[in-house]
């Protein structure tokens, strides 16, 4: 009976083999895709199983880890003037995920990064608890507070940009919202998240740079700029052959001015700059040529998605308007789009005598107390020569000297600006966007661009002005970052 | 018994620990020692884990820690003492292993308690689980007491076939609860509830033992040969027919797949044993299969534990099939998360595993908490309580106590390898539970009296025959005590 006994023993042994095997393979060569399988909420619970790593605004932390001590969760993410920094640090919900600088740099913040693999293990070896890294924006907090209180109840966005750097400065969006009453896992947050979620006014789109207007007459900069750069016109003071009245080419609709008052015909371009004559640099458009316009528009940064980390939407010059189209492409109408950001941009360049900063939002990863990487500035383009940008500053700065933009004169400071109220929705029957974008240049070497758009300023469309509803936001926000 | 069982008993490994068993006891050949010192380890590592579990949850040492301790120890040294008086000579391993198994257990169910509200209706089942213990130890020192000797049993042969119908039927006329998931295999008075199933594995086993021993001969010689296999006869056929019944019947009433598997797949081997046929093992393997194929294709409830086994994520998509359960995955996920080496006691989530955490699901937390480290040792020890099982199978002397103690340890095994294959997704998940480990009266003392009778027959084969021995040669009872003592089991065969 005992060979069938053995027989039987090695069958047995068989048994808890292929289970010693499958245990193997489950633990072993499977296991980090079940640990990260969508369906495995213990990667959630980890996440705020200690403390998370800030987010960093002037030296101050904008962002804290409470310690909640939740059955599920160890801590809650809470921030400090939520609203004014949502489009900067997003938000990190233990039921609704992560957006923006939270999500993009979860790896930090959470203190899972490899990066970190050093500074971890030797926390674990010295028995310290395990902490996330903080990340270092560029946002100057005055400027901030600036635009977001200068928007105030109104819809709109604003950026500012240290041209010399490509520095962000300045990153606002409204109406905004709270991440920090989502945060958590009660009825409340799941409350909170839905009226914010089915919100018509889109309070947690980030518009200053997901968001596309019709830029408007800010957009003439760039048209400015491609007269000068092909060679069109030399000087500011080069006359433009415009007639009193501009029929738009190969149709019998004329384009008309803001103000039928205005003394737009054979003027220069600096008083057609001045006075932002539509008939002037539509007509300048469609005599360049779409192409390029366009090639001029990407070199400022259109028709690109940009990342800052977070990626911003691509702004859109278009291909292939026929000739009137191509008109009011030229004066920012039409299929013409850009974020705040994408015009801020443009302003930067011409501050920086053309050179064109990569717009960056993090200037430092780094483990409490150790720095792990710093950004380094890099050029993204010649945007237009250096004279092309003295032309375009001294047409800028004409604008706020004596034009539609003298709203953002700031004493003993060089102001250059341009304002744009863009008309848009079915046969322009919405309420027109109101934008202003502008540098300022102290005395010190300090500089700033800003580009400010505001989409409901006031009810009436005659009452909408670049000049009257932005600048004065772009003023403060410039006058923030200058000190002045 | 014939000659080659004769031959087969002087082995290598036998003569060795003759050997060592001489040279290291004197004239002791028991090993008691040696099962006092592993029964040390055995009560240490549950206790260090209890500390464990208690800093990492609470930062300071379980309060109860003393308390439980010194129970524990009283309990295994009380068991310890019984074998001591009462079988001597008996396996010096099985006690600690159960003991080790026992503890841990008991650990992770504490542990799973402090999960608190994490766990749906969770309630604090580890002082349960402690009384249960200690009545599983009483069983253990009953049974190591009461049974002389298992050749005891062979006289109950046909009661005990009764005895285990009556207990493998009763779940059917009682009500099952919705948390059940269909299987009917408790017996439930008001909040008391047994499982009648795990008592008819050894009550089965002694019939079926008995059983075949009188039949073996007949069933192993009376075959006609057909294609290189030996065909019983018909008449021989009828009671692997009856058992094979059995097997479906439960599976079609009871809706308990394990069981069924369990008990056919015992009576397969033990046939195999008793008559040496291979034939037996094809048949057995054709009618399971077969069985199983109808069955499955007709209870709703055993199709969908094959569709939750082939795709365990089904039940977290957006449409999740009827019935369906997040068990498996949850329990693949908590392995996963445990990696290598695992979180930690305490440190784990395995309380996401929810329903029958503590019970069918209680290797998901080890798997989280220990890692595969700690699967695999578990798995290891109870590969050892097995071998050591079949050890005393190839040692005892009389062909009764060979198929009891064959029977016993294949059904631990089968149990092991069903329970642990379904949980971690190996093969279909049954409802049976983790002998020793998981929560659940009725297999703890049921599976402390298969390790009792296991001890029980091990006594026996190692005992030194005094009778006949004493007298002619003084060397006599060591050289037959320690090893399997292959003469005596002609005696055995005669009896």
């Amino acid at each position: 009976m005992n060979k069938p006994i053995r027989r039987v023993s090695i069958f047995c042994l068989v048994l808890i083999l292929a289970l010693m095997l499958r245990v193997n393979w489950v633990q072993g060569v499977q296991a980090s895709t079940w640990a990260n399988n969508p369906h495995n909420d213990r990667t959630k619970y980890d996440k705020y199983a200690y403390p998370r790593g800030n987010i960093i605004v002037g030296g101050q932390a904008v962002t804290k880890s409470d310690f909640v001590n939740g059955l599920r969760y160890k801590y809650k993410r809470s921030w400090v003037d939520g609203p004014m920094y949502a489009p900067v640090t997003g938000y990190s919900s233990q039921t609704y995920d992560a957006s923006q600088l939270e999500k993009l740099e979860d790896g930090i913040l959470s203190g899972t990064d490899s990066r970190l693999f050093f500074r971890n293990t030797l926390d674990m070896l010295t028995g310290k608890p395990k902490q996330g890294g903080d990340v270092v924006t560029t946002i100057d907090p005055k400027v901030q507070k600036a635009g977001f209180e200068g928007l105030g109840n109104k819809k709109g966005a604003a950026v500012a940009i240290d041209p010399k750097t490509g520095a962000i400065l300045g990153l606002v969006s409204t109406p905004s919202y709270d991440p920090g009453t989502f945060a958590g896992g009660t009825k409340d947050d799941e409350k909170a998240w839905t009226a914010l979620d089915s919100d018509p006014n889109k309070p947690m789109l980030n518009r200053a740079l997901r968001e596309t207007y019709p830029p408007g007459s800010t957009f003439k900069l760039v048209t400015a700029a491609t007269a000068f750069e092909t060679g069109k016109y030399q000087s500011p003071s080069d006359v433009t052959d415009t007639p009193d009245q501009y029929i738009l080419p190969g149709t019998s609709t004329p384009l008309i001015n803001a103000s039928p008052t205005e003394d737009c015909g054979n003027a220069t371009v600096q008083h057609a700059m001045d006075l932002s004559c539509n008939t002037v640099f539509g007509k300048m458009g469609a005599e360049l040529g779409g192409d390029k316009l366009r090639a001029q528009a990407e070199k400022f940064g259109f028709n690109k998605e940009v990342t800052i980390p977070i990626r911003a939407d691509a702004s859109h010059f278009p291909s292939g308007s026929k000739p009137d189209g191509t008109a009011m492409d030229a004066i920012g109408q039409h299929d013409t789009r850009a974020t705040p950001l994408q015009m801020a941009m443009v302003a930067a360049a011409i501050a920086n005598n053309g050179s064109l900063m990569e717009p960056y939002l993090v200037a430092q990863e780094g483990s409490a107390g150790n720095v792990i990487s710093t950004h380094t500035e890099h050029q993204l383009s010649q945007a237009v020569s250096p004279a092309t940008a003295q032309k375009l500053q001294q047409l800028m700065e004409s604008v706020v000297q004596h034009g539609t933009g003298t709203n953002a004169k700031i004493p003993g400071v060089t102001v250059g600006g341009k304002t744009g109220t863009a008309q848009h929705g079915q046969d322009n029957s919405g309420l027109p966007f109101a934008w202003f974008v502008s540098y300022a240049k102290g005395q010190d070497g300090k500089q700033v661009a800003v580009a400010v758009v505001v989409e409901d300023g006031s009810s009436e469309a005659q009452q909408i002005s670049g000049g009257s509803l932005a600048a004065p936001i772009a003023k403060a926000m410039m006058q923030a970052a200058l000190g002045k | 018994m014939s000659t080659f069982d004769v031959s087969s008993g002087r082995t290598p490994t036998t003569g060795r620990r003759r050997a060592v068993g001489r040279s290291s006891a004197g004239d002791a050949p028991n090993r008691r020692n040696t099962e006092l010192l592993m029964l040390g380890f055995a009560l240490v590592i549950p206790m260090l884990a209890y500390a464990n579990v208690g800093l990492a949850m609470d930062g300071s040492l379980p309060a109860g820690m003393l308390k439980v301790g010194l129970g524990m120890s009283a309990l295994a040294v009380g068991a310890h003492l019984a074998v001591r008086r009462f079988a001597p000579y008996a396996d010096p391993l099985l006690l600690p292993l159960a003991t080790l198994l026992n503890g841990l257990g008991l650990v992770m169910i504490w542990r799973l308690d402090k999960a608190g509200k994490l766990l749906i209706k969770n309630f604090a089942a580890a002082p349960n689980q402690l009384m249960w213990s200690g009545l599983g130890v009483a069983m253990f020192i009953g049974v190591v007491i009461l049974l002389k000797d298992h050749r005891i049993l062979q006289r109950y042969t046909y009661i005990s076939m009764v005895v285990a119908l009556v207990l493998l039927a009763a779940p059917a006329f009682f009500p099952s609860r919705a948390e059940d998931f269909g299987a009917k295999i408790w017996i439930r008075f008001g909040s008391f509830s047994i499982q009648p199933g795990e008592f008819a594995k050894i009550i089965l086993t002694v019939f079926f033992a008995g059983f075949l021993m009188v039949k073996k001969d007949a069933l192993a010689l009376a075959s006609r040969k057909f294609m290189g296999l030996y065909l019983p006869r018909g008449r021989d056929l009828g009671p692997i027919v009856v058992v094979w019944l059995l097997s479906i019947l439960i599976l079609v009433f009871e809706t308990d797949l394990g069981s069924s598997f369990l008990f056919f797949g015992l009576f397969v081997v033990m046939l195999y044993v008793a008559t040496e046929r291979t034939s037996w093992i094809v048949f057995g393997l054709t009618m399971s299969l077969g069985g199983a194929a109808v069955v499955a294709s007709a209870e709703p409830h055993v199709k969908t534990r094959i569709n939750a086994w082939l795709d365990p994520m089904a039940a977290f998509g957006p449409k999740p099939p009827s019935q369906s359960s997040e068990q498996i995955g949850q329990t693949l996920m908590s392995l996963g998360s445990g990696g290598t080496v695992g979180t930690g006691l305490g440190q784990g989530r395995s309380w996401l595993i929810q329903f029958a955490a503590k019970s069918d699901f209680i290797l998901g937390s080890f798997g989280e908490e220990l890692g595969l480290t700690g699967l695999m040792a578990l798995f290891m020890i109870y590969g050892l309580v097995v071998q050591r099982g079949l050890r005393t199978a190839l040692a005892a002397r009389d062909p009764f106590g060979k198929l009891l103690a064959v029977g016993l340890s294949s059904a631990f095994a089968l149990q092991v390898f069903v329970v642990a294959g379904g949980v971690t997704g190996l093969i279909p998940l049954t409802g049976m539970t983790m002998p020793f480990l998981a929560q659940g009266g009725s297999s703890l003392v049921a599976n402390w009296a298969l390790i009792a009778i296991l001890m029980k027959i091990s006594d026996t084969a190692r005992r030194p025959a005094v009778e006949p021995a004493a007298i002619p040669e003084p060397a006599g009872p060591e050289r037959l005590g320690a090893g399997p003592g292959a003469p005596d089991e002609s005696r055995g065969a005669t009896s």
